[in-house]
């Protein structure tokens, strides 16, 4: 899986572990900060709103405490790749048209969406004839239309274009 | 017997044609959930779960919901060895151990015998499963029928502690996991008082996070990045299954009783306790490796070596609905899905439901064995069909389940913020996938961290705040004090370890 390939990392072991940590660390005072708003002790009827949420953070903090001081401990020559620059790419040109993806569903709605998110895919990582990447992507959408519009009735987000077609 | 009285009335439930139709479409539905990369058990019914809303209104329609949904979980299970076996790449986490011998046994023009072994252990150790669920589920029901609220909060703290106790993973991270999953499940409407919690003035986060949501992100958009990460090609060995391979198979199986009666032990065990269908086929791999008389020849392509694992799996995902039905704790992320459902029909989960929804129980007892039987015989008729799927190139197939996870995390609440959060736990799940933190018990906390806290501050009121509550009886005594040495479980060993260390 790593360090097979030779590729550079693009983030090693250590850095990802603390940066996860941090984020729960994060997290954890953020829910300390609401729950002590609420109320942490005990009110006439039984605990306070913010009691349960408070213990829990409290535990988020210490055990991503313990993870951040293990992590700060590794050693460099254990500090593997935690991705390496080559998969990464890959992994941000998945995540990056997803991101965009769930911008355009809504604007043109989800049929129209996916019409463009399978064919950039297809075009792009898969390098596909145009006449086959519309048949896919086309029918892909189509099918999911069928089963959800027509089937089981459930709309889904629509756009200009179906307003166009007169399909809403 | 009642149990049996009240299974043939399950059977009667089960039996007619609408509810047998389901049973194959969940089961082939489920195969291919179980071939494809991204989609599992807990995700693909999670995605499927939105259609059954309207199904669920009809008369009778809980019964044929759950139908469809568990069978789904059995064709998962079902469709997890085919990927192992044919193209060493695990399509659920449970069948890694069963790529061990079987895919060198594919490598040696065997994978008929290997998939015929595998999808017959497969049965096996799920109908061992249902007997258990059979006969033990009443009792359990009847006997937590007694429960109050401070006994509810000791079982939830037993499944918890038994998470950190039993898990793989570092103790402290699966503590932080589990913990993050509960501080969602906070998020929103106190369960008590109704106070709005942890939202910060954001009108998307008044209903709190959806636990459909995360585990569309978490399982399926996190595996489809981890996928990527490991390459777009599939190279699989082909197979054909005939009549000959799986009669010859199946006269070789009986030879292996002893390793499928301690698996399935194993796997019943492992899904009743929140273990899980994942560390089960690992132990008892392992388990059978150490029994075997072949044990040294394990991992070169032995069909004992596939049985053990899919023996276990199986067991334990089936044994898993066990705790789910009886205690409305569940023992696995996907009986932890189908909980929610329940919830989501208006079913209150728990040994109530033996009592009050008797026809629905035991028509999904009754279907557990239906479609188990269902699941034998679409997986080893279409084999090559499935295995056909994974020959189609990722960069149409990632798409398009994206596209599938997509509409799944918009249908549960009809928005598209949620779209964006399973984006969130997407990203999430491929962090936690890559630094070891483990996803299920995140997901279980998330589904049953209202009811965990409900109970909690129930029995608080009824102590007025004494703790000593949890120990009030032997029997929640007992349980709260095996939750406890549970969760310093993984200190105690460390601890035993150093002094060993010392004493040497």
């Amino acid at each position: 899986m790593s360090g097979e390939s030779g590729g550079r990392a693009a983030f090693r072991q250590k850095t990802a572990e603390i940066v996860v940590a941090a984020v729960f660390l994060l997290l954890g005072a953020i829910v300390i900060f609401d729950s002590v708003r609420l109320g942490i002790g005990w009110g006439e009827d039984g605990p306070q709103p913010g009691y349960f949420p408070f213990y829990i953070a409290l535990i988020i903090c210490l055990s991503s405490l313990v993870n951040l001081v293990r992590a700060l401990l590794v050693a460099p020559q254990k500090n593997k790749a935690f991705v390496e620059i080559g998969q990464l790419k890959l992994v941000l040109a998945v995540l990056v048209p997803t991101a965009i993806y769930t911008a355009v569903i809504g604007w043109l709605g989800i049929y129209v969406a996916s019409i463009l998110f399978v064919g950039f895919f297809m075009r792009r990582l898969g390098k596909y004839p145009w006449w086959k990447v519309l048949a896919v992507s086309v029918g892909n959408s189509v099918f999911f239309f069928l089963i959800f519009e027509i089937w089981f009735s459930i709309p889904l987000p629509k756009g200009p274009i179906e307003a166009l077609l007169g399909l809403n | 017997m009642d149990e049996i009285q009240s299974l043939i009335q399950g059977f009667e439930v089960a039996l007619s044609y609408r509810n047998l139709a389901l049973m194959f479409v969940g089961v082939i539905l489920g195969v291919i959930i179980g071939v494809l990369p991204g989609l599992g058990g807990a995700n693909g019914v999670a995605i499927l779960l939105p259609l059954t809303f309207a199904m669920a209104q009809t008369p009778g329609g809980t019964t044929s919901a759950i139908i469809l949904l568990s069978c789904i979980y059995w064709g998962a299970l079902f469709g997890g060895a085919i990927t192992s076996i044919l193209f060493n790449i695990p399509g659920e986490p449970w069948s890694v151990a069963t790529t061990f011998d079987g895919y060198p046994l594919a490598q040696k023009g065997r994978a008929g015998e290997a998939l015929t072994a595998a999808f017959t252990s497969s049965f096996v150790g799920a109908l061992v499963a249902v007997i258990v669920i059979t006969f033990l589920s009443p009792i359990v029901a009847r006997f937590a029928l007694e429960f109050g609220p401070p006994e509810f909060f000791a079982v939830y703290l037993l499944t918890f502690c038994a998470f950190v106790g039993m898990s793989r993973e570092h103790a402290f991270k699966t503590l932080a996991s589990m913990m993050l999953g509960f501080a969602l499940a906070a998020v929103g409407t106190d369960p008590v008082t109704g106070t709005l919690r942890l939202t910060f003035g954001s009108t998307h986060m008044l209903a709190g996070f959806d636990f459909l949501i995360a585990v569309i992100g978490l399982f399926g958009i996190g595996e489809i990045l981890l996928t990527l990460e490991e390459g777009l090609a599939f190279k699989g060995a082909s197979a054909k299954i005939n009549l000959g391979v799986v009669l010859e198979t199946w006269k070789e199986l009986p030879k292996y009783w002893r390793t499928s009666i301690r698996s399935a032990a194993v796997g019943c065990f492992m899904g009743i306790v929140p273990g899980g269908a994942t560390p089960a086929s690992f132990m008892s791999y392992g388990v059978a490796l150490r029994f075997s008389r072949d044990g040294e020849k394990f991992g070169t392509g032995q069909v004992e070596g596939v049985v053990a694992p899919e023996t276990a799996a199986h067991a334990a995902g089936t044994a898993a609905l066990l705790p789910m039905l009886t205690l409305g704790v569940p023992g696995s992320p996907t009986a932890a899905v189908l909980l929610g459902g329940l919830l989501i029909w208006g079913l209150q989960p728990g040994p109530l439901l033996f009592v009050e929804q008797k026809d629905f129980v035991w028509g999904l007892i009754a279907s557990m064995y239906l479609g188990n039987i269902a699941g034998l015989i679409v997986v080893l008729t279409c084999v090559p069909l499935f295995a056909a799927i994974l020959r189609i190139p990722f960069s149409v197939i990632a798409p398009v389940i994206m596209v599938i996870c997509a509409i799944g995390a918009y249908t549960v609440h009809n928005s598209i913020f949620d779209v964006w959060m399973m984006v969130v736990f997407g990203i999430a799940g491929y962090m936690f996938k890559k630094l070891s933190y483990p996803l299920a018990p995140m997901v279980l906390a998330i589904v049953l961290g209202d009811r965990a806290e409900s109970s909690f501050r129930q029995a608080m009121l009824v102590s007025q705040g004494d703790m000593t509550i949890f120990f009030s009886n032997a029997l929640v005594g007992s349980m709260t004090g095996l939750a406890l040495i549970l969760l310093g479980w993984p200190l105690m060993s460390l601890g035993i370890a150093r002094l060993r260390q010392t004493l040497s």
